[in-house]
């Protein structure tokens, strides 16, 4: 059964990696649904997040080709359960609307969303949450028409203690030692 | 150590040289000639050989590195010539071939203008590469040839290419060479876990039908002897795919033949009724595996393989063992029990006999008029004592050549498997002979795939290649025209082909040649090639609508292997 699975790669930093990282998925023809490429707390080593619909036998198989790539270091696939993720996401919506009534108001304190800034034209709202609460807020937003929309990739970070890879490095480190 | 002022192509060849390279395949071009004029001082060390067509330079270093197990090493020149390499590539990294290619690119600040023979190759080349890397200062080149050696030739190998911009090829540094051993991202292999051998071995010792099937990761991991000592402890008969061959010698009593779509008979079915597979540097193909879901169901699976992607890809692994197949069964060997499986070992010797005598003995010793590819390969392979190196094309031939040709040494298969690169042979026979050079190399090609790549005639010609080409010519694509016949009612759509006057050809580049078409002329043409001092064209006109059997049908189990239409 298809679920939606968060996978983390872990690389050096490496121009053409995205490219090389992307074409894993398009070869099996798996849609990438979010994509977020940033530093992660380990100086030098960098980090995809990657959002996929799939069966647990084709992301095994996916991470496995993944790390096969020379630039990679590890990748892990998790739940959404298993993981802390957020999305941001930003609304324009023309400021007309704002003033005839206090419904906009209502909805941004409602759903914990804030105003990010008020012109002469728009204003612009800023919620961060998970897809179905950006989600939310925009269909709600949308009532009154919604000219500007952008949500983010997901970022997540997981529940564990401590960065895995930190320890994965300790155990490749031994394991590069071993092999001659 | 020392260094010393050198351009950016000098520093390229005298990298290669740190890395051993003595011998390099390639074809010069405007992006490239600076490290082609850098080249030309090196003629004492380096051999370079000019091929006719990158394509051609490509499959070379792939004959080579088959057969000398060092990497490969090409050059060509941006645009057209780099993306000529594109085949070659793709055939590298799905037969685990290592190559280091190099690539000359347009000036950096060029890059992206749509320049004169500016093609994106480090994009074009992502997937058919293991690595690559576009080097754009000088100061760059000795690390990126260092580390395209150690990842071409570690691990599971595979080619690199390295893409270099004219400036750098001119930019002027101080070199300095140090060999790259460690990548902090990439861990060649693991190191074999010896609670998985102990597991894998109480499995071995326990088993009844036990069978090994073992592929190119033998081979790759110069692990031939530990496979020979490895079935005779255990007494376990042993089944190749395509590219296994000639790791374990043909006449080894444990030696029990070919599998997959065009393999022998025992090892297909008995697979299916084995309670131990022993898979070991092999990735389950569909071409050996059939129909997976019936597919050794019954048995309990140990797979050896270096590389963890493979594991559980296309069969579960009851029991895997990571590593090289060198080091995981040297470790298997100190587990396993001395045993003998005679009775099982003796249902593969009746499967052979039913084969040999539906169709075996038609093919190689056939009774009818027309010649079969059969009966060529067998005079090839007899009249050279079964020791030559057989490079082969794909198709008909390739399956026939791999089933009856004989051999005793290892790392004298060369063939396009994963692939199926037709015009493979005539290139890679030029890399094998070269690098064999006293072996009698054989390149077995059908009259499609020997067009695809004629022009390297020349390349042979011009180098006085000692290759010993046979041609087996139905004037078909013989195995599309087989299946048109069997799943498409004969309905045999441009299969086939008017061909030129091979004989002429051959003698229009000064290569002694000769043309058979009937029996009795054979065993002397043969001889008469192999008598010859250079290179040799024989063109054996056989038998237009012979077919390869047995067969597994696609989506067939292994089972339903068929020994006749």
């Amino acid at each position: 059964m298809k679920q939606e699975y968060i996978i983390t790669v872990f690389s050096e930093d490496q121009i053409g990696l995205l490219s090389r990282i992307t074409i894993i998925f398009t070869r099996r023809k798996i849609n990438i649904d979010s994509l977020t490429v940033s530093a992660s707390a380990i100086p030098g080593i960098f980090k995809f997040t990657i959002v996929i619909k799939e069966t647990l036998d084709r992301v095994q198989k996916v991470v496995g080709q993944l790390e096969k790539v020379v630039d990679v270091m590890k990748a892990y696939f998790n739940t959404n359960e298993e993981m802390i993720c957020q999305e941001i996401a930003l609304y324009k919506v023309p400021i007309e609307e704002l003033f005839e009534s206090d419904k906009i108001e209502q909805i941004v304190r409602n759903s914990g969303a804030r105003i990010l800034e008020i012109t002469r034209e728009y204003v612009v709202i800023e919620k961060t949450g998970h897809t179905n609460e950006t989600q939310q807020l925009f269909d709600e937003l949308n009532v009154f028409g919604v000219t500007q929309f952008n949500r983010s990739g997901r970022v997540a970070i997981t529940r564990s203690s401590i960065e895995k890879l930190s320890e994965f490095l300790k155990e490749r480190d031994a394991l590069l030692e071993q092999v001659d | 150590m020392a260094t010393q002022r050198v351009s950016g192509s000098q520093a390229v060849i005298l990298s290669l040289l740190e890395e051993g390279v003595d011998t390099i395949f390639g074809y010069p071009g405007g992006a490239i000639m600076p490290i082609y004029d850098a080249l030309y001082d090196f003629d004492q060390q380096v051999t370079h050989y000019l091929t006719r067509h990158e394509q051609g330079a490509i499959h070379a270093a792939e004959g080579y590195a088959n057969v000398t197990g060092r990497a490969g090493v090409c050059f060509a020149t941006s645009g057209p010539g780099a993306t000529n390499l594109i085949t070659g590539l793709a055939d590298a990294q799905i037969d685990s071939i290592p190559l280091v290619c190099i690539t000359g690119q347009v000036a950096s600040p060029l890059l992206g203008t749509d320049a004169f023979q500016e093609s994106d190759v480090i994009s074009i080349t992502l997937p058919v590469t293991k690595w690559n890397y576009q080097v754009t200062s000088a100061e760059e080149i000795p690390e990126a040839i260092a580390k395209a050696f150690h990842i071409a030739t570690t691990g599971r190998p595979g080619p690199v290419l390295l893409d270099i911009s004219k400036d750098a090829q001119f930019g002027m540094f101080d070199f300095e060479y140090k060999k790259c051993t460690k990548i902090r991202s990439y861990l060649p292999e693991y190191p074999v876990d010896p609670f998985q051998v102990k597991a894998a071995a109480d499995i071995i010792n326990a088993a009844k039908k036990p069978l090994v099937l073992f592929g190119h990761g033998v081979i790759l991991a110069n692990a031939e002897e530990e496979l020979k000592e490895f079935i005779e402890k255990t007494g376990i008969p042993a089944a190749w795919t395509l590219l296994g061959l000639s790791s374990l010698p043909s006449d080894h009593p444990l030696n029990v033949g070919m599998l997959g779509m065009h393999g022998n008979y025992g090892p297909n079915i008995k697979t299916n009724e084995a309670d131990v597979v022993i898979a070991i540097g092999m990735r389950f193909d569909d071409r050996v595996t059939g129909k997976v879901a019936a597919y050794a169901r019954q048995a309990k699976i140990i797979h050896l393989e270096i590389d963890p992607a493979e594991i559980n890809k296309i069969i579960k692994a009851d029991v895997p063992v990571l590593g090289s197949a060198k080091k995981s069964l040297r470790m298997l060997i100190g587990n396993v029990n001395q045993n003998s499986h005679e009775a099982w070992v003796q249902e593969f010797r009746d499967c052979d006999k039913i084969e040999y005598e539906k169709v075996i003995s038609h093919d190689i010793h056939p009774k009818k008029v027309g010649l079969t590819m059969g009966e060529v390969i067998r005079i090839a392979s007899e009249k050279t004592n079964n020791d030559a190196i057989l490079v082969t094309d794909v198709g008909q031939h390739q399956m026939i050549a791999s089933r009856y040709f004989k051999f005793s040494q290892p790392r004298s298969n060369v063939t396009s498997g994963g692939l199926g690169t037709m015009g493979y042979a005539l290139p890679a026979s030029m890399g094998a002979k070269i690098g064999q050079p006293d072996r009698v190399v054989f390149a077995v090609a059908g009259d499609g795939g020997f067009q695809m790549t004629i022009q390297e005639l020349g390349t042979i010609a011009q180098y006085e290649l000692d290759i010993k080409i046979i041609v087996l010519n139905n004037n078909f694509l013989g195995m599309v025209r087989q299946w048109q016949q069997l799943f498409f009612e004969k309905r045999y759509s441009f299969t086939e082909m008017k061909n030129p006057d091979f004989v002429g050809i051959a003698k229009a580049y000064g290569l002694a040649s000769q043309k058979v078409t009937s029996r009795d002329q054979l065993e002397d043409a043969v001889q008469e090639m192999l008598d010859h001092k250079g290179p040799f064209v024989l063109e054996v006109v056989v038998e237009k609508e012979d077919n390869v059997f047995p067969m597994i049908p696609t989506g067939a189990s292994i089972s339903d292997i068929l020994l006749e239409p």
